[in-house]
């Protein structure tokens, strides 16, 4: 098993700790990282409200893709009726390119259990999961570790650090379905069932796990709360640009010197994140594009390069913050491949419920798969940006609705490719097999 | 239908089925167990067969095309044995843009079977899995649960070859 | 719960606060079409044919699985929803082998039925030719997978109402299909009572009772609606 090191030391680091070395299997270590800290502080000083207060203002979203602000989720749990309540963390990190939250998981995990357990005093809930992907046999064995050695230590259990408040956290088994970060269908996986996704409303706040209000929240989310908590809501919203607040961890990878594990401020521009960061492109080849948001993402050229990352700039580009993966793509990327590769992903992972995304994206794939192949017409161009629309426009849930993306942004900066593949039967990036398709009526 | 408390009959005296009995236990014998259960026949035996699938059904007092659609539904559930060997192409997308494809083609070539299928002789499974968590180091191959990162078919042809050749 | 007032189609309506707008539509006679809705049984949200648009959501909203609300302003009918509604009917069509002529609910399917109300006079997608299978081991009744729309209303009336839980959905995506146990033959289910239901619910003539010839299966699924009123009643 390979654990990842950060390869970059930024001034600041929320969620990653890069400047102590501590062990992930001992409790007593993290302390020294003032473990805990936040939790004692906020079961002897803080009323729940007050917690959720201090969420809001910090201005935290979600760390798994869409953003949405935390308190204001927390909020909503808290108010709802009905019991037990549940707090569920997602730690099923389905985009196929990402490694975020495995290293938080494996090297960090008292700190996400510690988010959980405060969140569960401000909800109100006495049962936690934490639901992580079997590919992730060390996250797993830490995690549960580490559940066990604060039981010991009455941070978990019953009348947690002597207050009345208790609370338990057990670990679920993702099974390889990239739907099941769903939340939706995360539900019905730990509820033992096939993980189809179901329409929202009801939103699991008010109608979550075997039908109570939970609270689903990204492993990094909840790597964030502890330390929002120690140094205040001032203090992480200072940090970030105006609508993103705080630090995000991203997987840079593919073709850039440097690859690994980043933590920057949101606000950090692309062109820092790859060619200081990540010490550009190697072998002397030329930028081409940054795929953000995994299958629901876009890919982002050059020319935007000193667009700030955060949730609404990536939005406007037609990409997608999305978990935190960070694929660099040079010249010998062709992004026509990429759409199909995406597309290829999200049909092998569609659940299958919903019509639109069940056949539409089988529909989309055969396209693309003629275009790469040298053997679509205008027509079939015409008619994959006809499905795009409708596949992102009627599916039930986020795969669906997401999965045309990677076509969309491609189509929008790179249609070039598109039309040379189509029109002149020719792959600009010497990629597709159109190429040998024509070599070799040339050489016959 | 049996009462919850009694304990369902394995298949088998194999003493495995008890660590799959242990999951449902620990879980009170509750539907929602079906997929840990799941879990812990793979982890046991390797792979989740219609054996397997009944007696989980009885266990947990399920349905059983509820247990199969669950056990088909998730992708890390085995339903027929596997090789002796295992190789696992990784498909992320790192390992796409550092030439997984051409790995995976080349392996496929040499073993002459297709990701998640088995070799005739039951010598090797052929895998593909999404992100194994080492893009760093892609494109990334793990042959029986070795992490190799920077694959080149050339290296892989002289292991698959020495797994498939000699006896 | 609560009466709202709303708006469906310029209409002013009412209805519980605890209905969706499928319901309230149909109490008021405007028609929206469904594919996997049936009254009586579960919400599946699944075949997107009933999205609708409201005033004030960007996007689309099943009427089959959204409650209605005191103000609310519904379209059931625009351009842009018979565009997306004729594509899935499409989609359908291509998905599967649909040979209208010689299929036992020939001008008894809904499917069919949709498509016409639809104005679906060609299929723009291709066809994806799967190979599907048919499974007439039931001594009564048989499946034509290549007719299956994925509904899940035989899986939904076996479980929910028949209380049977013969079928499910095996595998997923474009390789999902509906089975029978351990997707062993039907005939030799344990736990099939050979009731009909699914028969009865199954909108095409991927279900059907054997002994028919073309467009001879006529199917009745009012029984839904009336067995869950009655067990209602009871408890
Ligand atoms: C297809 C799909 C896959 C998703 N995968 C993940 C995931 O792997 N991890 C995650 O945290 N959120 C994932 N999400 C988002 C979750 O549904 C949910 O919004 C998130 O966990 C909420 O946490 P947050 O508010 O802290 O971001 C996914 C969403 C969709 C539609
Ligand atoms: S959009 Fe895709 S993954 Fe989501 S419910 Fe529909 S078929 Fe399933
Ligand atoms: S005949 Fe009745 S019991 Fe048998 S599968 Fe159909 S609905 Fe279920
Ligand atoms: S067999 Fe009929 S009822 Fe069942 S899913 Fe297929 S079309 Fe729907
Ligand atoms: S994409 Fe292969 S290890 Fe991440
Ligand atoms: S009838 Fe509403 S989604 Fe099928």
């Amino acid at each position: 098993m390979i654990e990842e090191r950060p390869l970059y030391i930024p001034e600041q680091n929320i969620v990653l700790e890069h400047n102590h070395e501590i062990d992930p299997e001992q409790l007593d270590d993290y302390f020294k990282i003032d473990g805990f800290a936040a939790l004692n502080h906020v079961l002897t000083e803080m009323t729940p409200p007050e917690v959720i207060d201090q969420l809001s203002r910090s201005g935290l979203r979600g760390r798994g893709g869409a953003g949405y602000p935390t308190g204001l989720k927390w909020q909503t749990v808290a108010k709802a009726q009905g019991s037990p309540k549940y707090v569920i963390c997602n730690g099923d990190e389905g985009d196929p390119g990402a490694f975020m939250d495995r290293n938080v998981m494996e090297a960090y995990p008292f700190k996400v259990l510690e988010g959980m357990t405060i969140a569960a005093y401000a909800i109100g809930a006495s049962q936690g999961f934490i639901y992580v992907r079997a590919e992730y046999p060390l996250a797993v064995q830490r995690l549960k570790n580490a559940i066990r050695q604060m039981e010991k230590h009455n941070y978990l259990g019953k009348n947690i650090a002597g207050t009345p408040f208790s609370f338990d956290i057990d670990v679920r088994l993702g099974a390889g379905a990239f739907v099941c970060g769903e939340e939706t269908a995360l539900i019905a996986s730990i509820e033992g069932r096939r993980g189809n996704p179901r329409p929202r409303p009801p939103y699991p706040a008010e109608h979550g796990l075997f039908g109570c209000p939970t609270l689903i929240n990204n492993v990094e989310t909840f790597a964030n709360v502890a330390p929002i908590l120690r140094n205040g809501a001032e203090w992480f919203a200072s940090i970030g640009t105006e609508k993103s607040k705080g630090t995000k961890v991203f997987a840079l990878s593919g073709r850039i010197a440097r690859a690994g594990l980043i933590e920057v401020p949101m606000g950090t521009t692309l062109r820092e994140i790859v060619f200081e960061i990540g010490g550009g492109i190697p072998d002397g080849k030329a930028y081409k594009a940054v795929q953000t948001g995994g299958p629901s993402g876009g890919c982002i050229p050059s020319d935007y390069l000193d667009v700030p990352v955060d949730y609404e700039s990536l939005l406007n580009l037609g990409s997608f913050m999305g978990s935190g993966g960070m694929i660099v793509m040079d010249e010998t990327s062709c992004m026509v491949d990429v759409a199909r590769y995406f597309m290829e992903f999200c049909m092998s992972e569609s659940c299958g419920k919903c019509v639109p995304c069940r056949v539409g994206t089988a529909q989309m794939y055969q396209l693309l798969t003629k275009i790469v192949h040298g053997d679509a017409t205008l027509n079939d161009l015409a008619l994959l940006e006809t499905l795009c629309d409708m596949v992102r426009t009627t599916s039930l849930c986020g795969l669906g609705q997401g999965a045309p993306n990677p076509v969309m942004s491609t189509l929008r900066y790179f249609r070039d490719e598109y039309i040379a593949h189509i029109v002149e039967k020719r792959c600009p990036a010497g990629v597709c097999p159109v190429h040998k398709h024509v070599q070799q009526e040339v050489s016959a | 239908m049996q009462p919850i408390s009694t304990k369902p009959t394995p298949p088998s005296d194999d003493k495995r089925w008890r660590i799959v009995t242990a999951t449902m236990r620990r879980h009170g014998f509750r539907p929602d167990a079906l997929i840990e259960t799941l879990h812990s026949v793979q982890e046991a035996f390797g792979y989740v067969d219609d054996e397997a699938m009944r007696f989980v059904a009885r266990g947990l007092q399920l349905p059983p095309s509820r247990v199969y659609g669950a056990a088909t539904f998730y992708n890390y559930f085995m339903l027929k044995p596997q090789g002796e060997h295992t190789c696992v192409v990784c498909l992320g997308t790192a390992c796409y843009i550092k030439g997984a494809a051409e790995v995976l083609e080349q392996l496929q070539l040499l073993t002459g079977v297709k990701p998640g299928e088995t070799t005739p002789d039951k010598k090797v499974s052929l895998l593909s899995a999404r992100c194994m968590g080492a893009c760093g180091l892609a494109p990334v191959v793990v042959l029986d649960g070795e992490v190799n990162g920077m694959a080149s078919p050339e290296a892989l042809t002289a292991k698959v070859e020495e797994w498939t050749h000699h006896d | 719960m609560s009466v709202v007032t709303l708006k469906i189609d310029d209409r002013d309506v009412s209805g519980r606060d605890d209905e969706t707008i499928l319901e309230i539509a149909r109490e008021n006679g405007i028609v929206i079409p469904t594919l996997c809705y049936l009254e009586g049984l579960s919400i599946a949200g699944a075949c997107r044919l009933c999205l609708v648009e409201v005033k004030g959501s960007s996007k689309l909203l099943p009427a089959c699985a959204t409650r209605v609300s005191e103000g609310m302003e519904v379209s059931t009918q625009s351009e842009r929803l018979t565009h997306y509604r004729r594509m899935i009917i499409e989609m359908l069509f291509a998905e599967g082998n649909h040979i209208c002529s010689v299929c036992v609910s020939n001008g008894h399917c809904q499917l069919q039925d949709a498509a016409v109300a639809l104005g679906v006079d060609h299929i723009g997608v291709p066809y994806l030719y799967p190979n599907r299978t048919v499974d007439a081991s039931h001594e009564l009744f048989g499946i034509d997978h290549n007719r299956c729309i994925l509904c899940a209303r035989c899986v939904r009336v076996c479980d929910e109402v028949e209380g049977a839980h013969t079928w499910d959905v095996g595998a997923r995506g474009i390789e999902a299909r509906v089975i029978t146990d351990f997707r062993t033959p039907w005939g030799d289910s344990d736990t099939c009572t050979s009731c009909g239901k699914c028969v009865q619910v199954c909108p095409t003539g991927a279900l059907f009772a054997k002994g028919k010839s073309a467009g001879e299966m006529m199917k009745q699924s009012e029984f839904v609606q009336y067995l869950v009123a009655m067990r209602g009643r009871q408890s």
